[in-house]
């Protein structure tokens, strides 16, 4: 009998301990991460102790040695790119291991594998779109060419081992507060991570088209018609290079197929496929004012890259210095040097140069299965490849897909993105990114330029992602050059999904690098991009892609009147919220609506909005009043015509209205074709505008009439866990406002570098340089990013080791 | 005394065993304190339940203190607790106290087989 009680004892605290020990739902296992020893607990950083640490490696060649500034910037000082690039991954792998391999599980398609399969299979559906799509693929032959460069594998095998010295000396109670959280272990790091993490850059910048939305909307619409809802151009534009500029005229030029009438403009099949794409806005502003027009009479070079705003910052300040290089800028967690930044000869910055390099091909299989297709008259085998996705909680999932000459199936009747049901037709996505390249290098390059041939030198190896690459050096140099390998496309080509039987339709040829848009040292004494089209129509290849108006158009404006600028200037500019949209539309639209129809609430916004200052500042209850405005005017203008679209269908872009506001040019669309009564403008606006009452109302009375309250701007975590996220920040600036600061997307980083001979510079985003949500350093930037203040950029060196700006220093030693 | 001490002596020795073990090897020392100081069953529980509960308690606020409370009130908003840290620091001692507690119950009743 005495055995009872030590049985029932034992058996319930056996039972409480497994209890503890395991997941309950989405709960961590409780007894590891309460525990103050091994749990959360000791991933909360004591704030007044930065120690210094010696690490030792028998990797590296010699003694590196590391200052952390007050901002928990380090400043690197090595003999060689090899100790250099093995300290910076250790030193991504210490303060933001958890969001490196998040990236890359996301861009490998296995985020089922730690986050399980999602509210209806919704990260499942995301894996597979990423594995359709051929990232991996993409990242495998990436990778082929990056090892094969000597230079370049001598710098990744040494970041990757890096990173892999990092984890390996991690315990389970150091591990990050994510990891813990989610009951998992990070993997060994790889240079495949560090292609993928390349692609997944590629993906973010180049896999947003409407090519599915565009071929539905040509099965309802004229040509005329769809010309005017999605022109190719804008009249307003001020682009890159700007209008007038000659170009070479080329060796040869793509010819449409003589059976593109029949076969592609005429095509009538709808797709039910909804893609999963990256935000449509990840875009930029740069711009390098030369000598001539500054203060000093040396050039100053601004960028603020538009990206998701996300915490972790996809960006990690650096500076790198060794007997051939000192560079400083922001870094990417996943992949050695510096992205952009500047060294002492000069200073880069990127936009996303926005053309199309994605196109979909109709593949016809033999029979039901997907293991031949028809090409040039014959079967071809297709090359199947089985993926396979090991869901936390759930069996594996295997997914075949088919390679063509074209590239992966992306969608048949197994996958149409975010649609339960396949896709009847078969379409195979041609991805420039799919290509093999070595981008990086450049990256390397740029980090070590002195010069623009340098600088020529560096950006020939950009494939994809293209960019407006701009450049300023302390010899007094700007320049801007759209770099990447393009397709020589006809007018058109790759809007639509195209037949992918034959050879007609694929990309002809590869525009030759010297015939992309590009200047050098021009007579109007600045470069810049934001996002607008290179060039105008005299340019001889077809562009393609989606292309802002409003912020180039406005940003040029600026540049053209403005002299003896500063450094402050170029703050002033990159935060200015001015609504340019606005300029163009509201006047029309105030001209058009018939004051009379609107009773005394109503007015108090017309009040609003017609006294507005047409400035996307905080406060500024006009700039909220607008944009529901407008936004019920496009609803008003397009949406009965749409409708009638097969979906997905695509809004016309914001600058299309506006424009053909602007040169009264809406005829048709303005007629609501769901009613008797045809529709003038004046109708169209006025009851665009008692339609938004009520949503003004509302916001009113929940006090978010002013424009930073109706925007929320905020940071949010990997996750979307709100608790470890920045939310409800005041900001100012919004869509096609230079100050590019929607809800959770705009100017990741803002820089500002001044040429002089000891260089100014001036940075900062939204986060922190610590990944760890239990450190300062977490959010630390977030407040004065958000009040459009800017961090001066301390450029050490060696000499300054006892600075008092410095709070801890590690040495690493072999 | 013997009280006081299986209080102290249950909290050293996890503390110790932690170092190098999961975080149960806390019930292994409670185990293992109260079937060596043999005492009333209910004042193994609670020294051992007493000894965890203290041990876990400081040590969190000592934590929680030199953090600033910055990682605590995140995690307290994460789980509803409606980000009170004290709660957070409450239901951390709670848990390491029981565990601690049946553990002992369990090295008492074995000492008291053998």
């Amino acid at each position: 009998m005495r055995i009872v009680p030590f049985i029932l004892s034992t058996v319930a605290s056996i039972t409480l301990i497994i209890l503890l020990s395991i997941p309950l739902g989405s709960i961590p296992p409780l007894g590891n991460f309460l525990s103050p020893q091994h749990g959360f607990w000791q991933n909360a950083e004591d704030v007044d102790n930065l120690p210094d640490l010696a690490i030792e490696s028998a990797e590296l060649t010699g003694k590196v040695s590391v200052y952390f500034d007050n901002r928990l910037v380090p400043h690197v000082f090595a003999s060689n790119d090899h100790d250099a690039f093995y300290v910076q991954g250790y030193l991504h792998a210490k303060h933001r291991l958890w969001q490196m391999e998040f990236q890359t599980l996301a861009a490998a398609g296995r985020l089922s594998e730690v986050l399980g399969e999602g509210p209806n299979g919704a990260i499942l559906n995301y894996d597979r779109n990423m594995r359709r799509m051929g990232m991996t693929y993409a990242a495998e032959r990436t990778l082929v060419t990056m090892e094969a460069d000597p230079v370049t594998r001598n710098c990744i095998d040494a970041y990757t081992a890096g990173v892999n010295n990092y984890i390996s000396q991690l315990t389970k109670s150091q591990l990050p507060f994510e990891y813990k959280l989610l009951n998992y272990r990070p993997e060994k790091w790889s240079n495949m991570k560090i292609a993928l993490f390349m692609k997944y850059i590629s993906y973010e910048l180049t896999a947003e088209e409407n090519d599915i939305e565009y071929t539905n909307a040509r099965t309802f619409f004229t040509d005329t018609e769809f010309d005017k809802l999605y022109p190719i151009s804008q009249d307003s534009v001020d682009p890159i290079i700007p209008k007038g500029t000659l170009f070479p005229t080329p060796a040869s030029l793509p010819v449409i197929p003589p059976v593109a009438d029949s076969l592609y403009f005429k095509w009538k099949q709808p797709l039910q496929i909804d893609e999963i794409e990256p935000a449509r806005d990840n875009g930029s502003n740069n711009w390098a004012v030369a000598g001539m027009k500054t203060k000093s009479g040396k050039p100053i070079l601004c960028n603020d890259p538009h990206l998701g705003l996300n915490m972790p910052s996809l960006w990690y300040e650096i500076q790198i210095h060794t007997p051939e290089m000192n560079v400083y800028g922001v870094s990417f967690p996943g992949a050695p040097s510096v992205v952009i930044g500047f060294n002492d000869s000069c200073a880069w910055g990127l936009t996303n140069g926005m053309r199309d390099v994605k196109d979909f091909y109709e593949i016809t299989f033999k029979e039901d299965g997907s293991r031949q297709y028809l090409f040039n008259g014959k079967w071809e085998e297709s090359d199947l490849r089985i993926e396979e996705f090991r869901i936390k909680n759930k069996p594996v999932f295997r997914d075949t897909v088919a390679y063509t000459i074209f590239g992966p199936v992306m969608y048949d009747r197994n996958y149409s993105g975010n649609r339960v049901s396949g896709s009847s037709s078969n379409l195979a996505v041609r991805w420039r990114a799919h290509d093999p390249s070595n981008e990086w290098i450049t990256f390397y390059k740029l980090n070590r330029a002195k010069n623009y041939t340098d600088y020529l030198d560096a950006i020939r190896h950009i494939v994809c992602p293209a960019q407006n690459f701009i450049f300023a050096s302390k010899s007094n140099d700007i320049a801007i050059w759209q770099q990447g390998l393009y397709p020589a496309k006809w007018k058109r080509q790759g809007d639509f999904v195209m037949p992918g039987i034959d050879t007609t339709f694929m990309w002809q040829a590869e525009i030759p690098l010297q015939e992309n848009p590009h200047m050098l040292n021009p007579p109007r004494g600045f470069v810049s991009s934001a996002n607008q089209l290179p060039a105008d129509s005299t340019y001889p290849y077809y562009l393609g892609g989606h292309h802002d108006l409003f912020r180039g158009l406005l940003i040029n404006r600026y540049l053209h009147d403005m002299w003896a600028v500063t450094p402050a200037d170029m703050q002033k500019l990159q935060t200015e919220n001015f609504n340019p949209l606005a300029e163009m539309a509201l006047p029309v639209m105030l001209k058009n609506l018939d004051t009379l129809q609107l009773d005394g609430s109503s007015k108090i916004f017309f009040d609003k909005v017609s006294q507005w200052n047409l400035r996307n500042d905080p406060e500024e209850e006009g700039a909220t009043v607008f944009k529901i405005w407008y936004d019920s005017l496009e609803n008003a203008i397009w949406k009965d015509e749409l409708m009638r679209v097969p979906e997905p269908w695509e809004w016309p872009s914001e600058y299309t209205l506006a424009e053909a506001l602007k040169r009264d040019s809406l005829f048709s669309f303005i007629d609501n074709i769901n009613t008797d009564k045809k529709e003038l403008l004046k109708d169209v606006v006025t009851s665009a505008f008692k339609n938004s009452t009520g949503a003004l109302k509302q916001l009113q009375s929940d006090k978010r009439l002013s424009w930073s309250a109706y925007k929320l701007t905020g940071i949010r975590h990997l996750l979307r866990i709100a608790p470890l996220s920045r939310l409800g920040l005041t900001t100012g600036g919004g869509t096609h406002v230079i100050n590019a600061t929607k809800d959770f997307h705009g100017p990741s980083w803002r820089m500002i570098v001044h040429l002089t001979k000891k260089t100014e510079a001036y940075g900062i985003y939204p986060g922190g340089q610590s990944g760890n949500p239990g450190s300062i350093y977490y959010d630390s930037f977030v407040n004065n990013w958000a009040a459009g203040k800017y961090n001066v950029l301390w450029i050490m060196t060696e000499q300054d080791k006892y600075d008092r700006r410095i709070a801890s220093r590690w040495t690493f030693n072999k | 005394m013997k009280f006081i001490a299986s209080i102290i002596l249950t909290a050293l020795l996890s503390f110790v065993l932690s170092l190098y073990l999961p975080w149960w090897s806390l019930a292994i020392a409670a185990f293992a304190i109260a079937a060596l100081i043999f005492q009333k069953p209910w004042y193994s529980f609670l020294s051992a339940f007493l000894g965890l509960f203290l041990f876990w308690f400081i040590f969190a606020s000592a934590i929680n203190t030199s953090n600033n409370g910055i990682l605590a009130q995140k995690v307290a908003s994460v789980f509803p607790l409606g980000g009170s840290t004290f709660f957070l620091i409450l239901i951390t001692a709670l848990i390491g106290a029981i565990v601690a507690g049946l553990a002992a119950l369990s090295g008492r009743y074995l000492r008291y087989i053998l």
